[in-house]
């Protein structure tokens, strides 16, 4: 089917949402949205395989609850994207805001340049559903709080202000998944339940392996693997899967 | 150094009639708590008394009637101040430097609205109502209700609705069972729960550990939940339910989050709430993308759009000290209905300090809610569901007298089944099976069996609700609504009857 286009000037959230939902409904799959200037909730809950081309600024929890397909932002996203996202990409080729990919536990999110506060807040893994971020610039505080499973990839490529890649209270409360950080973190940044682990050689293949995805969904970018991959990566893990395991009295 | 070990003060002790006890075992098997052995040269059954909880599994299954479970009232110098509880947490804490943990309610000495309150009869004049005579409703629906209603007239000069009703849950009865998530309790009692609910025509709560897909089939008439651990939330998750509920607070443990240690999450549990076997399922205190009434109405409306605008969404709060303004900040927000979570609402686990001191009674919560949505003009837009300690019909009747439109049972629900209130749900080792994930314990607990006892006590409760409203002349739980002239207050000072919104007993209209 042709692809679906729809321009979103002036449009409340909840008509665009409504045309796309029953146009899904119908059996369209691609959608290409023009004008968008921060409707909410585009795409949430979808479950079909559906691909949805976004032009302009996305509105909050962009992708909501989705279940697969693919969500392209040629622009900038706002706060909440990928929340509670169960298995679809999407690629933000611009900054996103704060809490994305809260509870995620499946799917991807590309972004290119910087992310804000609280990202990826109790992600997930669950069987072979590992939910990726990778942040093509810096980040704001609480990175990975409360990460219970996935993949964050902070890459700092832009450099283009003086704060620091990542904020304060890095990972705190973590119990699960990986952190990769691009640069080094100053341990005062640390939540007291993540520990600085050395990368192994699985650790870089599989950064490889997801940074060359990422690469391709930015080619005009002109970003190249090996160029990111020269550069030194902090990882951080959690110490323990049971943080707070001994501080009950029986 | 004096050092007093709490195996010296044990809280029950446990008598064997040796003339009754046949040295079966039962008592041996039954007892999850290993408080009891066989001693094979003595050829006797005893009992580690500082091990026992007072679950009194082995006295109700003991086959002669040789056990009797008995709480130790004197075990230290009687003091008015400092309880037996007080000294031995005390000791607990000495010894071994943690937080105190509990399950269940709040079992402390508050006063208890409830009982403090006479409902109306009539005599003479507005005559009662013979409920088993006569029709009697207690269908509920819960969700916005229009501000008003408008009425066009089609070519045929018929009229027909114009106003768009907002989807609504349709409850035969005004009690729905409590959210209780899986991992807290077994599948069996979901089993049990959700069966019960479809055979009464109620809803039953997942709590926020996610449905079973053995349940899914009982979408209909399920709310799920939404907290902040996210626990298999899903699109499915959220369109397979009859409403889907965001829980901020829990009346057992205001203000703070939830945790189901890592040994519990067993391969079910695991599939459900879609997280590794084995790790820690922590529920945050609050959902860090809600900080204030506009972020909470991006999550209402997030859902809403997930699901079509087809079902209602809830919000359940702890009741605390400004429940009221949070209240009214909750239904601008956009929520169709309220659940107010009162400081005797039960928990799996929770720190003891916590649930003995944090939140207020939810009948005042209800009173303080109910008035303030009145006073702002939004009543309509929310329906309220009271939770926290109901505990028998009576207390519906007055809740909804009050000002709620249903309640939560969680606790009700419990000993229905079979719980004796030992609050020991946080071990995992539930005598009675209910609150036990190891498959051979929760087997205890038969869902056929307990659904059938759940039907059996909503039934009980209808019946009594029937003739309560019946000899109050109503026929319908509609009217009851927010009907506070039919409660008078006895044994309260006038503050406590001014914010109830109930007159003193002996005072006419």
């Amino acid at each position: 089917m042709e692809p679906l286009v729809i321009d979103a000037k002036g449009m409340h959230y909840r008509e665009l949402n409504q045309i796309i939902r029953d146009k899904v409904a119908e059996g369209y799959r691609h959608f290409i949205l023009h004008n968008v200037n921060g409707q909410r909730y585009i795409g949430a809950g979808i479950m079909e395989d559906v691909f949805i081309e976004i032009h302009g600024v996305a509105g909050n929890d962009l992708g909501v609850f989705m279940k697969r397909g693919t969500i392209i932002v040629y622009d900038d996203a706002q706060d909440g994207v990928g929340n509670t996202m169960e298995g679809t990409k999407i690629v933000v080729h611009g900054m996103a805001g704060d809490v994305c990919g809260y509870g995620m536990r499946g799917g991807k999110l590309h972004i290119l340049r910087d992310i804000g506060y609280r990202t990826g807040i109790h992600m997930k893994t669950y069987k072979d559903m590992v939910p990726v971020i990778i942040v093509g610039g810096k980040a704001g505080d609480f990175f990975g709080e409360y990460m219970a499973g996935g993949i964050l990839i902070l890459l700092n490529l832009w450099d283009d202000d003086d704060r620091p890649i990542v904020g304060s209270y890095l990972g705190t409360g973590m119990h699960g998944g990986v952190m990769y950080i691009r640069g080094e973190v100053d341990p005062h940044n640390l939540g007291k339940e993540v520990g600085i682990k050395e990368l192994d050689e699985k650790d870089f293949l599989l950064l490889k392996k997801l940074l060359k995805e990422y690469c391709e969904d930015f080619k005009d970018y002109g970003l190249s693997v090996d160029e990111i991959m020269k550069s030194p990566f902090t990882k951080l893990v959690p110490v323990s899967t049971r943080p707070y395991g001994k501080i009950y009295a029986y | 150094m004096l050092y007093k070990s709490l195996s010296s003060f044990p809280v029950f002790e446990v008598e064997r009639d040796y003339d009754k006890c046949i040295v079966c075992g039962c008592c041996v098997q039954q007892c999850t708590f290993d408080a009891t052995y066989y001693l094979p040269y003595a050829k006797k059954v005893i009992t580690d008394e500082h091990k026992c909880v007072g679950c009194k599994r082995c006295e109700a299954m003991c086959p002669t009637g040789a056990i009797k479970v008995r709480a130790v009232t004197n075990e230290f110098k009687h003091n008015a101040y400092w309880d037996a509880r007080t000294i031995r947490d005390i000791y607990k804490q000495a010894d071994q430097g943690g937080v105190i943990l509990t399950g269940g309610g709040n079992d402390r000495r508050f006063r208890v609205y409830w009982d403090h309150l006479l409902i109306d009869a009539c005599q003479v004049t507005n005559p009662s109502i013979d409920p088993l005579r006569e029709p009697m409703e207690l269908r509920t629906f819960l969700g916005r209700k229009p501000d008003a209603l408008e009425v066009e007239y089609n070519e045929k000069g018929e009229p027909e609705l114009k106003t768009k009703i907002a989807p609504n849950l349709v409850a035969e009865i005004p009690v729905i069972f409590a959210p209780m998530s899986y991992g807290a309790l077994n599948l069996n009692m979901h089993k049990a729960m959700a069966a019960a609910a479809d055979a009464m025509g109620t809803y039953w709560n997942t709590g926020e550990g996610s449905l079973h897909r053995d349940l899914y089939k009982y979408g209909h008439c399920t709310i799920v939940q939404v907290a902040s651990g996210r626990f298999g939330v899903s699109a499915e998750y959220l369109k397979v339910a009859a409403a889907a509920e965001i829980k901020i607070g829990q009346g057992a443990k205001p203000g703070i989050g939830g945790h189901l240690p890592g040994e519990k999450v067993d391969e079910e549990i695991s599939k459900t709430r879609m997280i590794p076997v084995g790790t820690d399922a922590l529920s945050p205190a609050p959902h860090h993308d809600i900080y204030s009434i506009e972020d909470l109405r991006q999550l209402i409306y997030a859902i809403k759009e997930a699901t079509n605008y087809e079902k209602p969404v809830s919000v359940k709060i702890a009741a605390v000290h400004n429940v009221a303004a949070i209240a009214s900040g909750i239904a601008r927000a956009g929520a169709d209905i309220i659940v107010l979570d009162g400081f005797r609402g039960g928990t799996g686990a929770s720190p003891a300090i916590v649930r003995d001191y944090v939140g207020i009674p939810v009948e005042i919560a209800v009173a303080v809610v109910d008035q303030r949505l009145r006073e702002e003009g939004i009543r309509n837009w929310v329906s309220i569901i009271a939770a926290g300690g109901i505990r028998n019909s009576a207390d519906v009747i007055k809740a909804i007298a009050l000002g709620a439109d249903a309640v939560y049972i969680g606790t009700s629900a419990l000993l229905a089944v079979g719980c004796t209130l030992c609050h020991k749900c946080y071990t995992g080792r539930c005598a009675w099976g209910i609150t036990t994930n190891d498959p051979h314990i929760a087997k205890r607990l038969n869902p056929d069996i307990a659904a059938e006892r759940l039907i059996n006590l909503l039934k009980g409760w209808a019946h009594e609700m029937k003739e309560m409203l019946g000899l109050m002349g109503i026929n319908a739980i509609e009217s009851l609504k927010g009907n506070r002239l039919r409660l008078r207050a006895i044994g309260l000072t006038k503050e406590e009857m001014d914010i109830l919104g109930v007159l003193p007993a002996g005072e006419g209209i």
